[in-house]
């Protein structure tokens, strides 16, 4: 089983390598991997997102609405709320990682995958790399607001 | 023996003569290989892997029908893009979006014969827009968008019989030229005996309006003229913006054994269109309309979805014969002349003589001072012929047997492609002499200058599009791969860097500089912008719906699964149509489908693009379908199965995923 495992990694990481394709994006994580992660990646992940950003105890409504419309066209394929599917069910994902990781692991999961030990942990337990949707920052924050109301309600 | 049958002979001799002689240099060894030293040939051509090469190439594919897209100068392939022959990678002319596109008058055709490649124009220089590729055997022409690299439109072309002298665009893409090698009777479907010729017969000029917006094309009006072979067209540039050239050959208007009875006059024509006038004559009108029948086949402005067909019933015409003024001149051209090509200041005009013993270089002032002076010789149904020592500028002797197309390096210098010699020569635009020359292997037909078809060429490579390539590399059997062969050309020196082989016929080529169009390249089709009727925007949406005997399977592909992957309830006698949708935005990350027993081919589509596949099936049992493309480390899990019951079967329709 390990041999088979690690072949299925290293194919898995072939195409995270490239993804996103900012080669900027690249060397920054290549520094990280070098220094080690700070608190804060190890805690709210690495990508854009690089400090905690100012969000309410309220849901706003506005970007809940957009967060579903994005998440069933973009994230609902692979993701359950409930139940694993090709990923991790979604449905307390807001209670397991802080918004900036959510947006984090959105935004970078290329980079959360090759470089954070959370990303790697899930590229060993679901055997592929979550790509990128071509999320923008924005919309990654309504998938938060969406996520969050739903786990407040479910 | 009276006069004309000495011509006759003469013109017999002549061509067995060339005959022999290309038998012999085919056979021949080449006399002179001018290489740079390997290893400086080989660093000049070295694009390191994860490098960028420094321009596109794009190669018309000749009858294989498509174009193909090579990074210059390491001549390696980047794509194929299918335009005029189905193509089963891609499902081009195989999928319901795209079928529409090979409609014409004549019935759905699945195969033509590419060959003039043009980028679009601003200002005489390449601006990466567009390209437009002519169909040579049942004339049309496409355009092909530089942002995804895909054909999105094909108009045919009525009144033309061989669409050779095409696609070239004028300086800002005002138009797009074409016209008939063939003269044929030009009224439609006339039934008339062959040699009713001189008659019955006519040639056409086409001018293909191009909307700046949306490029989508129009033919505007036709010049209906003397019927002879129209072989090549150029626009103008610079001075001579508000005109294109066309070569003719076959002024003897002979309709049989054209190799002998199309080579006795000594001068045949380029014949010269002011084509600013003859649209004000349109606009004016000045033309007449007359039925025809074309299709006109395109998506709907930047839409994804399905293209149409729409056929058009009329076509605006010019006849010289009936209108007084003029606008179109016949300039005498030494002898079966085929490429005409205009320099980068617009001034020279150059014809290529494919039997001609110099290379005429006609200059545009004079052309405009002899149409002032009334310098005409003669005039044949309507067209002055203006004379030949008014117009010409100079005559490069010594180039070769055979010229046939040149190209210019905007430093004052000219290239021309000899074919029966195999031969690139260089000339001089000042004195018109010959200054270097190099071989070609074998049979060099066009060439390609970087940008050397615009107001400011690159010059800095050449390619020469040669049409055998026996002995240049590994065997292959009786037949080999068309080669190119790239030269360096910004020393005084031409000098021979590398063969590669092509597809097909390699033509004609265009180039443009990477850092032009390279921003602009879509990376992946926008799942919010996906405008396909049958498109899936939601995953959970995916469904299966009969209408009738029609059963519409809307699916959606991710890494690493279908939804749905079990269908039941098909019957025979269904036809199924697949719209597949692939719902990732990652760029390059393609699935595909094939379903066992299916009569076209697979589809593979592109992040978040939409396509459709109509399969019928032919037996009862369960028909597995798997992604063709290697999507992940579990692609060969990315499976499903569609159950066929028998017509009576009352198996209810229904679809599932992990139930
Ligand atoms: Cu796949």
């Amino acid at each position: 089983m390990k041999p088979l495992l690690t072949i299925f990694f290293a194919l898995a990481l072939t195409f995270s390598a490239c993804s996103g394709g900012d080669s900027q994006q690249e060397t920054q994580e290549e520094e990280t991997q070098e220094q080690g992660l700070s608190d804060f990646e190890l805690e709210h992940g690495i990508g854009p997102i690089t400090a905690r950003l100012d969000i309410s105890d309220d849901i706003d409504d506005d970007l809940r609405v957009r967060g579903q419309e994005i998440f069933e066209m973009k994230c609902e394929m692979c993701h359950n709320m409930e139940g694993r599917m090709v990923g991790p069910a979604l449905g307390d994902v807001a209670d397991r990682r802080s918004p900036e990781y959510i947006m984090n692991m959105i935004l970078n999961p290329g980079g959360m995958a090759k470089n954070h030990p959370e990303g790697e942990k899930l590229v060993q337990e679901y055997m592929s790399v979550m790509p990128f949707q071509n999320v923008s920052e924005e919309d990654a924050r309504a998938l938060v607001e969406y996520l969050r109301d739903y786990n407040m309600n479910n | 023996m009276n006069k004309n049958n000495n011509k006759r002979l003469r013109g017999i001799l002549l061509g067995a003569g060339f005959v022999a002689l290309a038998a012999f240099l085919f056979t021949g060894c080449p006399s002179e290989q001018r290489m740079l030293d390997s290893g400086d040939a080989a660093q000049k051509v070295y694009v390191a892997p994860g490098d960028h090469d420094e321009f596109y190439g794009f190669f018309s594919g000749g009858y294989s029908g498509q174009l193909s897209v090579w990074g210059l100068p390491s001549a390696r392939m980047l794509k194929v893009i299918p335009v005029f022959s189905q193509d089963p990678e891609t499902a081009y002319g195989y999928s319901e979006e795209t079928k529409p596109l090979f409609n014409t008058s004549y019935g759905f055709i699945p195969w033509d014969d590419s060959h003039h490649p043009h980028i679009s124009q601003t200002d005489g220089n390449a601006d990466g827009r567009w390209i437009f590729i002519n169909a040579n055997n049942t004339p049309r022409i496409a355009r092909i968008d530089l942002e995804t690299f895909q054909t999105k439109e094909i108009l045919e072309l009525p009144n033309t019989g061989g669409n050779h002298a095409s696609s070239y665009v004028t300086s800002n893409t005002e138009y797009v030229i074409g016209a008939t090698r063939f003269s044929i009777p030009y009224e439609k479907d006339l039934d008339v005996p062959i040699d009713s010729y001189s008659d019955e017969f006519r040639g056409s000029l086409s001018f293909i309006e191009v909307d700046q917006e949306t490029g989508m094309m129009e033919v505007d009006f036709q010049i209906v003229v003397p019927p002879y072979n129209y072989d090549l067209g150029r626009a103008g540039k610079g001075i001579s913006s508000d005109w294109v050239f066309f070569t003719t050959y076959n002024t003897e208007e002979a309709h049989t054994m054209l190799e002998v009875n199309a080579s006795r006059n000594d001068k045949d024509f380029i014949a010269a269109v002011n084509w600013k006038k003859a649209a004000e004559l349109v606009r004016d009108g000045h033309g007449k309309t007359m039925d025809a029948e074309y299709y006109h086949n395109h998506y709907n402005g930047k839409k994804q979805g399905y293209a149409v067909s729409e056929v058009k019933n009329e076509v605006t015409v010019l006849d010289t014969r009936e209108i007084d003024e003029n606008f179109i001149y016949y300039l005498p051209t030494p002898k079966s002349p085929h490429g005409v090509d205009v320099d980068p200041t617009g001034e020279y005009i150059v014809g290529g003589g494919k039997l001609a013993t110099v290379i005429p270089v006609h200059s545009f002032s004079n052309m405009l001072e002899a149409i002032e002076n009334d310098d005409i010789d003669d005039y044949i149904d309507g067209i002055p012929v203006l004379n030949y020592d008014a117009t010409i500028a100079g005559e490069v002797e010594n180039p070769g047997l055979g010229p046939l197309h040149t190209e210019f390096d905007g430093k004052g210098y000219a290239y021309t492609s000899v074919y029966i010699s195999s031969e690139i020569v260089k000339w001089s635009l000042e004195t018109f002499e010959v200054v270097d020359r190099i071989d070609s292997y074998y049979s060099i037909g066009h060439l390609m200058i970087t940008g050397g078809d615009t107001v400011d060429p690159d010059a800095q490579y050449m390619v020469g599009l040669t049409k055998t390539a026996k002995d240049r590399y590994l065997p292959t059997g009786p037949k080999q791969n068309h080669p190119a062969q790239l030269y360096d050309i910004s020393g005084d020196k031409m000098e021979l860097l590398l063969d590669f082989p092509t597809i097909g016929e390699p033509h004609y080529a265009q180039s443009i500089k990477a850092d032009k169009i390279v921003d602009q390249i879509a990376k992946i089709y926008e799942m919010e912008e996906n405008d396909h009727p049958d498109a899936l925007l939601r995953m959970t949406e995916n469904r299966v719906e009969r209408r009738g005997n029609d059963v519409h399977i809307y699916m959606g592909a991710t890494r690493s699964h279908f939804r749905p992957d079990n269908i039941e309830g098909v019957k025979l006698g269904d036809d199924v149509y697949v719209h597949l949708t692939n719902m990732e935005q990652e760029w390059d990350v393609v699935h595909g489908i094939a379903i066992k027993g299916s009569q076209s081919t697979e589809l593979l589509v592109p992040p978040g693009q939409t396509k459709t596949i109509k399969w019928t099936p032919t037996r009862t049992g369960i028909y597995p379908f798997y992604c063709t493309a290697f999507c992940s480390a579990l692609h060969q899990e990315m499976q499903g199965y569609i159950r066929v019951s028998g017509p009576d079967s009352n198996v209810e329709l229904t679809w599932s995923t992990n139930e």
